[in-house]
């Protein structure tokens, strides 16, 4: 039976292709937690390097979720208000401005990173600050907010709630509060997971922008796999993945596409 | 009736709208509708109904020069939010993020009304719209029906001084729009409020109407009560959308009209006529000891249970429609006399 | 109405005020010292006339244009593979293919040192198998496979959800025509996922282009563009070679990607 056979060779295939991805991962969390990666298993198992890690590094897992989570305010304040004005207005004018939106995503990271040297790099109080990584990773995820927000915004007849709810008396902020965000919860809340998952793995930007005292994870993953021990690096990647992991996963329950609703119509 | 405040007279002066991009939605449009009556605008799509609705409401501006005056009050640089009227949407514009009595409530939430208040009032609502029992529903989880009343309980619920209807029926169902608007008449007529309907069914037109406005490419034909609008039509155009229009063409002279099918006896004839139009009400067939100066050839005969649709032809370039009630049997080919109600006959 | 439209440009400020102060302003200063150092605007041709940026250059094309390839294929047949068939555990397979999604560029190197290093899995497994150890992390090779490894994720969104939406009538018809699984496969599945492939490939060009994270950690001989970038302003202090050299990359990537927007709808992150 050819389909059969045709059947099984690609989910081996795919099965392969899995492995690729998968099998990198466990080996790196598995060589932080062995006592000695060149023995392998056989060394034993320890905390001792994640441990290492934590005492060493935490700073950076600080400053990592620290930032993601102001990069979400940020975006949220200045993304949903995009969201909204570019679902009520569709002329070249609007499209122009979501193309440059984009920008700071097409541009390469080191691009964007050098630009932002360049123009501030004077101002030591903020070249120094965790600011100025701040808003790399702004410029980055705005767009990713502003899609998400957008999408849903445009899925529902905005202009007919809005007027529906004006024509009982709401004002302007009244209708936002309870007609414009409520029904774009969905799209708020996915694009703040990828927002906060962007800003914990984004390295390109951050690599050029840090100091030595405004060290993200990915940065500190970067020199640790420098210069320490691959078991400490693994240990790094290994308190990386569990934290970034959640992220992902609620990513992907997200994306799970809703079913339609269809309503029919009662005997009245 | 405490549900609706003192009833108001609006009044447009002069109001046109010209769209952005050019398109001319409203020519200069003078009207005056009286404290409780219902006024339906009917017309084709495009004909500008919905664009002066919309301009009442407050959700369009009329061109400069263009006044909208609520008993009296010049109200045109007021947004809706602040003219109390109420509002139903062609699509219902119902709250997804809320209940069924979340959005009955909501203009009441709006204007600060106390909780205990607001309760009463959506209760009160919802027992006049009969549909107590889908109070905690959402919006998604009902049928265009329910939708349409919640719509209708939403909007009076803040006693508003006018009700506009945008085309509320359209997207339901034939058997269930004759339901709602009997509904929508009676409640209309228990409210006692002044009421705006908008339309593109002549059947819903004259159903609720106490005046109706007849609107062709921005431009009012003709505004008058039903039986005027259906008996004497001010314009082709009228007369055509209304109902059936039978037509007849030939010459005036002496007090009769001729034409292929024979000639007519009106002794009120316009000198100069070459058009005569008239109702299928208004021609019957000739009984068969009748004899009449009008003849033609039935070309198509529907049984319709109360009374016989005729189509017969006159050597003109559509077939007379005929509505007879007479027990006869008629067939493709018979030749019949016809007569015709002078007082029913029409020249444009 | 006209407060609408003024109340509307008021909401766009915050954000356009921002994009303007941090990315349109330093974009321009960029262009502007890219032409201000010693070879002046010849700086912005130099990356076609000097051999050592040309041949960068070329490197780098290479490396995303075999990395596009492979991926397209890898998740061509895996996207629709899991798209169209439905098993127990179709779900669980579609979940780790693409939750590698958001790993930066650094982690996928290390991983590939993992793989290929020199206490490599790979090599663990060559050398019992022939004796000689394969050890290829630190190669163009190496920044291949990581390329590819951080590629799938992205492209197999993409096919899968445009075989969503390939008619199974038109293969039914093919076969009913008496055409092969191939033929209905060139002759109309591929047609079919065209514009997918388009827009997925472009994206992944130009995110291969554009990547850095891969590379730093992979250091060593590798010679992409966005290395030498990294060199010339780190090392050499040469700002000016470095922000014409960064810009010129800039509106690369962007014109690929502009393309892929007009062949297909979104684009999709671009990271590593």
């Amino acid at each position: 039976m050819k389909r059969r056979s045709l059947f099984y060779l690609q989910l081996g295939f795919t099965l392969l292709v899995c492995a690729f991805l998968v099998v990198p991962v466990i080996l790196s969390m598995m060589a932080g937690l062995t006592v000695n990666y060149f023995v392998g298993i056989e060394s034993g198992l320890t905390l001792r390097w994640v441990m290492e890690v934590w005492n060493g590094y935490r700073d950076t897992i600080f400053l990592s979720i620290g930032l993601s989570l102001a990069c979400l305010a940020v975006t949220l304040v200045l993304g949903v208000p995009t969201a909204y004005v570019l679902a009520k207005r569709q002329n070249a004018l609007t499209r122009t401005l979501e193309e440059m939106l984009v920008l700071p995503v097409a541009v390469p990271g080191l691009a964007t990173a050098l630009a932002l040297i360049v123009t501030y790099g004077g101002l030591s109080g903020f070249r120094t600050s965790w600011a100025f990584i701040l808003v790399g990773h702004v410029l980055f995820t705005l767009p990713f907010m502003v899609r998400s927000v957008l999408a849903v915004l445009s899925a529902i007849d905005l202009k007919t709630l809005e007027e529906g709810a004006a024509s009982l008396g709401a004002g302007f902020w009244p209708r936002f509060r309870d007609i414009v965000l409520p029904n774009c919860r969905q799209g708020i809340l996915a694009g703040s997971l990828m927002v906060v998952t962007l800003s914990m793995g984004e390295f390109n930007m951050t690599w050029l922008l840090h100091t030595p005292f405004t060290k993200t994870l990915p940065v500190g993953l970067a020199d640790a796999y420098a210069s320490l021990r691959l078991e400490v690096g693994s240990a790094y990647t290994l308190v990386f993945f569990l934290m970034i992991m959640p992220l992902l996963l609620a990513l992907q329950a997200f994306a799970k596409p809703r079913p339609a609703k269809f309503v029919a119509e009662e005997a009245e | 009736m405490t549900d609706a405040g003192q009833p108001l007279a609006i009044a447009l002066e002069g109001c046109s709208k010209t769209f952005p991009d050019g398109t001319r939605a409203l020519e200069p449009l003078d009207l005056a509708i009286h404290a409780g009556e219902t006024v339906v605008f009917l017309g084709p799509s495009g004909c500008g109904k919905t664009t002066t609705l919309r301009i009442i409401a407050g959700l369009e501006e009329p061109d400069a020069g263009g006044k909208v005056l609520f008993d009296g009050v010049d109200v045109t640089r007021l947004p809706i939010e602040q003219r109390n009227v109420g509002m139903v949407f062609q699509s219902y514009a119902l709250f997804p993020n809320m209940t069924v009595a979340g959005n009955i409530g909501y203009g009441l939430k709006i204007r600060k009304v106390p909780h205990a208040q607001i309760k009463a009032r959506v209760s009160e609502m919802l027992a006049m719209m009969q549909i107590t029992r889908l109070a905690d529903r959402r919006i998604d989880q009902l049928s265009g029906g329910q939708r349409q009343r919640v719509a209708l309980a939403r909007a009076i619920a803040v006693r508003p001084r006018a009700l506009l209807l945008d085309e509320p029926l359209t997207a339901l169902d034939a058997k269930l729009r004759d339901t709602l608007r009997l509904e929508i008449d009676s409640l209309l007529r228990s409210l006692g409020i002044t009421a705006i309907y908008v339309t593109h069914d002549q059947a819903e037109a004259m159903a609720l109407g106490d005046r109706i406005v007849v609107m062709e490419h921005g431009r009012v034909a003709q505004i008058g009560r039903p039986r005027e609008i259906y008996q004497r039509p001010a314009t082709r155009f009228v007369a055509e959308f209304i109902g059936t229009m039978n037509r007849l063409t030939g010459s005036v002279s002496n007090g009769t009209f001729s034409c292929q099918a024979g000639s007519l006896a009106w002794p009120e004839a316009p000198t100069g006529a070459t058009e005569i139009l008239f109702r299928p009400e208004d021609i019957r067939v000739a009984e068969g000891h009748e004899t009449t100066g009008l003849q033609g050839k039935v070309a198509a005969a529907f049984f319709l249970g109360d009374r016989t649709r005729l189509f017969v032809e006159v050597g003109e370039a559509q077939p007379l429609v005929i509505e007879s009630t007479a027990r006869r049997d008629f067939s493709h080919g018979d030749a019949v006399g016809l007569a015709i109600d002078p007082r029913g006959l029409l020249v444009l | 109405m006209r407060h609408e439209t003024r109340r509307l440009i008021l909401l766009l400020l915050p954000a356009g005020i921002v994009f303007a102060a941090f990315f349109l302003l330093p974009m321009a200063r960029l262009f502007l010292i890219g032409g201000s150092g010693k070879m002046g605007w010849a700086a912005y041709t130099a990356i076609l006339t000097d051999d050592l940026y040309l041949g960068s250059l070329v490197s780098t094309f290479a490396v995303a244009a075999a990395t596009t390839a492979a991926t397209l294929v890898i998740s061509g047949i895996s996207g629709v593979f899991l798209q169209r068939h439905r098993f127990p555990g179709n779900a669980a397979l579609v979940a780790m293919l693409t939750f590698p999604l958001a790993f930066p560029g650094v982690v996928i190197g290390f991983m590939v040192i993992m793989l290929a290093g020199r206490q490599g899995l790979i090599g663990q497994v060559t050398q019992a198998l022939t004796g000689e150890k394969l050890v290829f992390a630190y190669t163009i090779a190496g920044l291949f496979m990581g390329y590819v490894y951080f590629s799938i994720p992205r492209t197999i969104l993409t096919v899968m959800a445009a075989a969503e939406k390939l008619d199974p009538k038109l293969e039914e018809a093919a076969r009913s025509l008496g055409a092969s699984p191939w033929h209905v496969l060139r002759d109309v599945i591929i047609p079919g996922l065209k514009p997918a492939f388009i827009s997925a490939g472009a994206i992944c060009f130009a995110t291969a282009v554009g990547a850095f994270g891969t590379a730093f950690t992979l250091a060593a001989r590798i010679n992409v563009l966005p290395m030498v970038i990294y060199t010339e302003f780190t090392l050499s202090a040469n700002i000016a070679m470095a922000a014409a050299l960064s810009f010129v990359l800039g509106i690369v990537t962007w014109l690929v990607l502009a393309v892929a927007r007009t062949a297909a709808g979104s684009s999709v992150a671009a990271a590593g």
